[in-house]
């Protein structure tokens, strides 16, 4: 993926070369939805022009087409597209679906999203939202419970103790509240919610309806397919949802297993770990990687396994597969039969009261009717350009179709699918972008948190080797920063990977006490170009945390007169 | 900040370390920040040593820096490294950071285990080159170890060690499925590790024979109620929900090492909540306290007609109840008293009403206060308040806990009579039963149906009296018989 940096540098010839095969449409050729606003409209768009990129966001790059940017921000549905039922319609009503929702009626496309479940998708109902709330009750019994820690500021706090269902009912509180409030403001801005489960049946034409009665037809001039993801459970394992479950079933905390297995060391089954250790479980992890905590920047990863698992009660088991998982039956615990994942070999048997399946996430593209329109999916993901426009067997774009999301597998985070659909938006509005997905963050809502943007350290150093520039890397401590410190919450590290030769931002990685908050400063840097000569003289207030970054940039070393260290012979 | 340090005899013999980064792929030292740079490392002190077994010693990681704390060792005893391979983390007072190793070798002893500390210098460890000088290596490490009063014992299992376990004969003996493999928590491991235990030679009782934390506390003979330091507190067992088969066979760890017996087959155990404890922790206080009680017909005829006007307005029975009893304990204080121990009690200056209430399942006793001086208007206002309070758990101390004299009533279920327990640091309690039509004979000699209403005081005998009591009761008779009084 290029950096959106350097397509904004570039003018819009240099777009057409950089991307021949997947240019949506030919130059000169209106994108649809804007030719069919009423006359009221385009006569306010007429007086009053956006102006070019006013719609954008900081990593789309600006828009090439001035004549199509009409209208300011409409604040309800479209009018009758002519033609069609609708300008767009979305399939799957998930956070990436809102958002881009919300941005098509900003644009004045006539909008309709469907939906087979509950508005809000796996985020805000099995995802991101519950699991936020049981994270907020495990940081704080997690503090509670260090004593020493509490001790070292004076505080004594003689017993604690939790309901599990009052717990339980604040993260389904939350993801109602998220869920309604995600239902009012599509319908606040008239977007039609059609239910029903939809399909593809020919070019710009979707069925909707009961699974297997999906009797009602609409046609739009553009379809958006956002229908996101579902646990994914490798084969062998019988999950009963009871004692083996996946994380739609663990969300609900119906109960708290003494010991449980978590399948999975990723973001999702370190959350487990963060909410299970303090609920009073000990937690066994299955890796088949080599490495805990695969995905992050390794040494963030390490600093995370010394913070977040060895302190802990939790022990792993690392590049061993979970070959059989048999739930509790017949009075014998969940039984989990461990083989060595290179060589295929029995490893041993854990004996355990749960398991939970954390093995990430597969798209859910099923029923889609992708077959009618000759697209296949890889793995279930369905493939599309950098402009989540979809490809055909063949290889070409599809007209009139795009996806969003988990469901094209780019980048498994609800506000990465928000983000790729507003570009959708901007680009069937005729501005042409494309996001930039480094420029992404990505948090894991431990205690302490973990977040990220950009490049790790290893890709960055790949990236530097194929591309011929120099990569460094600098590291500031919390143990340093005076807010952490009154905290005494001082365990955490900020890691920046960066081009001395340009000061350009390759990826900053944190984990440490509030780290998902803190991201932000590098990822918008990131997205706006910012370099880091420029940012280092950014101005934070003093003390806050925000003071990690503040010392990570200026502790960065770009090239002008700066001496090379000579690397100590080892 | 991953600085990879480590000496040995030998090669500090040089007298400038070495250093290496972990992040310096390329061909360039990645740029650190100052502080982290350990240029400044005074040259290691070189403690004689036989040759081949070299020191890992304490590094110095920053110009500060005296003494260092081992966060965790990476390898454990017995592991084969290569140079550059991280063994250990030391903490110093400004990061964490990574030792590494520069010789191909054994880590033949860990003479500074997790969690403690040393002066920069000193060794924390040995690395033998061969196998045959790991023994001597051990008997040094054990001459360094006594010196420092701190055992070293043979490399205890290591939490991440996967391979089967040998199987136990205690093991077997709780499951009677024959030969089982030794299964024990992570937590046990870790504990295991920490308190130098065999975990081979533990007896588990934990769910299916496994080996729980309390059994390795058990064999390291540390107390389950007082957790090691290094380990973290207990955490509050988990409350069993949803019940499956597994979960409602388990006992909590912590109960299961001590002489209760053991839990029936299918029990669910359930640690008290807060609310719990503290409702456990006075009734079992107020076994301390001789009481008595005595039981009083009251005729509520009069009340009842007072209730139907006032309802509209908002006013409760329970509060109609609390302000007769204020106006009663107004002529009788002793029995508004407390006795806080043998030689002195006190009169209380303020009547303040505590009324029990059940709310979600848990016991709460919020507070009416100065019940007599307020008018029932009011006083309805306040406990509407704070009920609402309670039921939000949000009663502040003295709202819960500044009551002078408890009302309790279970009249509403149909309970004609009952016995309530005297909480400590009040003088009595009055159990309402309640109110029935019942056939009275009167003055005259005719009988009548009026509603009687059953009250039962339990109060403390060493300040109130049998005629205290029964003095109050009529007083309080008294007031519901012809309740104009609680209006004014």
């Amino acid at each position: 993926m290029q950096a959106s940096l350097f397509l904004s540098l570039s003018s819009s010839p240099a777009i057409s070369i950089s991307y021949p095969v997947n240019r949506p449409f030919p130059t000169g050729i209106h994108p649809p939805g804007l030719r069919f606003r009423s006359l009221r409209r385009e006569a306010l768009g007429f007086f009053a022009p956006k102006p070019a990129g006013s719609c954008g966001f900081s990593q789309f790059v600006s828009p090439r087409n001035v004549f199509n940017n009409t209208v300011a921000a409409v604040r309800d549905n479209g009018s009758t597209a002519k033609g069609f039922d609708y300008d767009l319609v979305i399939i799957g009503a998930g956070v990436g679906g809102h958002g881009a929702a919300m941005h098509a009626v900003e644009n004045g496309l006539k909008t309709a999203i469907i939906e087979g479940d509950v508005i809000g998708g796996t985020c805000v109902n099995r995802g991101c939202v519950p699991s936020k709330a049981l994270l907020a009750v495990s940081g704080r019994i997690h503090e509670l419970q260090s004593e020493d820690h509490l001790k070292s500021m004076g505080l004594q706090v003689s017993n604690h103790s939790y309901d599990r269902q009052s717990v339980a009912d604040h993260a389904n509180n939350l993801a109602s509240k998220i869920r309604s409030n995600l239902t009012n403001s599509l319908k606040a801005l008239g977007v039609d919610i059609l239910t029903g489960v939809g399909t593809i049946v020919g070019t710009q034409k979707v069925k909707y309806g009961k699974i297997g009665f999906s009797d009602k037809e609409v046609t739009a001039r553009n379809i958006l397919i956002a229908t996101g993801s579902v646990p994914f459970v490798p084969s062998g394992i019988e999950v009963d949802g009871k004692t083996v479950f996946t994380s739609d079933q663990a969300l609900k905390l119906e109960w708290v297993p003494e010991w449980i297995a978590i399948i999975g060391s990723g973001y999702i089954g370190l959350e487990f770990s963060d909410v299970y250790t303090a609920l009073g479980s000990e937690v066994t992890f299955v890796e088949a990687l080599d490495q805990l905590i695969p995905g992050f920047d390794p040494e963030i990863g390490k600093l995370a396994q010394r913070i977040l698992i060895n302190s802990r009660k939790i022990d792993f088991h690392t590049g061993v597969f979970a070959k059989k998982i048999t739930p509790a039956r017949d009075g014998k615990p969940v039984q989990i039969e461990l083989i060595d994942a290179k060589t295929k070999e029995p490893k041993d048997t854990l004996e355990v009261d749960a398991a939970l399946i954390a093995t990430g996430r597969a798209p859910f593209t099923k029923g889609l009717g992708l077959e009618n329109i000759n697209i296949n999916t890889q793995r279930g993901f369905i493939p599309v350009d950098e402009r989540m426009q979809v490809i055909d067997t063949e290889g070409n774009p599809v007209p009139h179709l795009y996806c969003i999301g988990d469901a094209n597998g780019k980048m498994m985070l609800a506000h990465a699918a928000s983000a790729q659909g507003i570009s959708v938006i901007e680009n069937i509005c005729g501005k042409d972008t494309v996001l930039n997905h480094l420029s992404i963050p990505a948090a894991c809502f431990t205690h302490p948190e973990i977040s990220m943007v950009g490049l790790t350290e290893p890709l960055a150093r790949e990236k530097a080797e194929k591309e011929g520039f120099e990569v460094r890397v600098t590291k500031t401590s919390f143990k340093s920063n005076t807010k952490a410190l009154a905290e005494n919450e001082a365990e955490g590290l900020a890691k920046l990977i960066y081009r001395p030769d340009n000061g350009e931002i390759l990826g900053v990685h944190i984990i440490g006490l509030h780290a998902a908050d803190l991201i932000h400063e590098a990822s918008n840097a990131i997205a706006m170009g910012t370099r880091i000569q420029d940012i280092k003289f950014a101005v934070h207030a003093h003390p806050t945390l925000s003071e990690v970054l503040d010392e990570l940039f200026k502790s960065a070393k770009v090239s002008e007169g700066v001496i090379n260290y000579e690397p100590v012979a080892v | 900040m991953e600085a990879f340090y480590a000496t040995s005899s030998s090669f500090a013999a040089s007298g400038k370390p070495h250093l290496s980064f972990s992040s310096s792929l390329s061909s360039s030292l990645p740029a650190l920040p100052r502080h982290r740079l350990l240029r400044r490392r005074s040259p290691a002190r070189i403690p004689a040593v036989r040759a081949k077994i070299r020191e890992i010693i304490m590094p110095t990681l920053s110009s500060t820096m005296t003494e260092g704390k081992i966060v965790s060792w990476i390898k454990s005893e017995g592991d084969r490294l290569s140079k550059g391979d991280s063994v250990v983390v030391v903490e110093s007072d400004k990061a964490d950071m990574d030792v590494e190793i520069f010789y191909d070798g054994i880590l033949a002893a860990i003479v500074v285990p997790e969690g403690e500390s040393a002066p920069v210098g000193a060794p924390i460890g040995l690395l033998a080159e061969t196998d045959d000088e790991i023994a001597l290596a051990k008997a040094k490490a054990h001459d360094f170890s006594q010196s420092q009063s701190s055992p070293v014992s043979p490399p205890p299992p290591s939490p991440v060690v996967d391979a089967p376990a040998p199987s136990s004969p205690h093991v077997a003996s709780v499951q009677a499925e024959g030969p089982r493999k030794l299964v024990s928590t992570p937590h046990a491991k870790k504990l295991a590790k920490q308190h130098r235990v065999d975990i081979s030679t533990v007896v588990g009782t934990g769910p299916y024979g496994r080996i729980t934390p309390a059994d390795v506390e058990a064999a390291a003979g540390i107390q389950p109620k007082t957790p090691a330091s290094v380990a973290p507190s207990s955490p509050p067992p988990a409350s069993k929900g949803a019940g499956t088969a597994a979960s409602a066979e388990k006992s909590i760890s912590g109960f299961s090492a001590t002489s209760l017996p053991p839990p029936i087959p299918g029990s669910t155990v359930v640690t008290f909540t807060a609310m719990q404890a503290a409702v456990a922790k006075n009734m079992v206080g107020s076994l301390s306290v001789p009481t008595f009680r005595v039981g009083y017909p009251v005729i509520t005829n009069g009340l009842d007609a007072l209730y139907e006007k006032v309802k509209s307005k908002g006013v409760t029975m329970t509060v109609l109840l609390a302000k007769a009893a204020s106006l009663a304990l107004a002529q009788h204080p002793v029995v508004n008293a407390c006795c806080k121990d043998e030689k002195n009690f006190s009169y209380n200056s303020s009547i303040n009403i505590a009324i029990a209430v059940a709310i979600d399942g848990g016991l709460i006793t919020p507070v009416l206060q100065d019940a007599d001086k307020l008018d029932i208007y009011l006083l309805s206002q306040k406990w509407k308040e704070l009920v609402k309070k309670a039921r939000s758990k949000q009663l502040q101390p003295d709202e819960y806990n500044s009551g002078t004299f408890t009302l309790s009533n279970l009249g509403m279920f149909g309970v004609d009579r009952f016995d309530a327990i005297l909480p400590p640091g009040q003088g009595a309690i009055m159990a309402v039963g309640a109110s029935k039509p019942t056939v009275v004979p009167g003055a005259d000699g005719f009988f009548t149906i009026k509603n009687k209403m059953m009250v039962n005081v339990t109060a403390d005998h060493r300040i109130i009296y049998g005629a205290d009591l029964a003095a109050f009761l009529q007083t309080f008779s008294k007031i519901i018989e012809n309740p104009d009084s609680l209006t004014l």
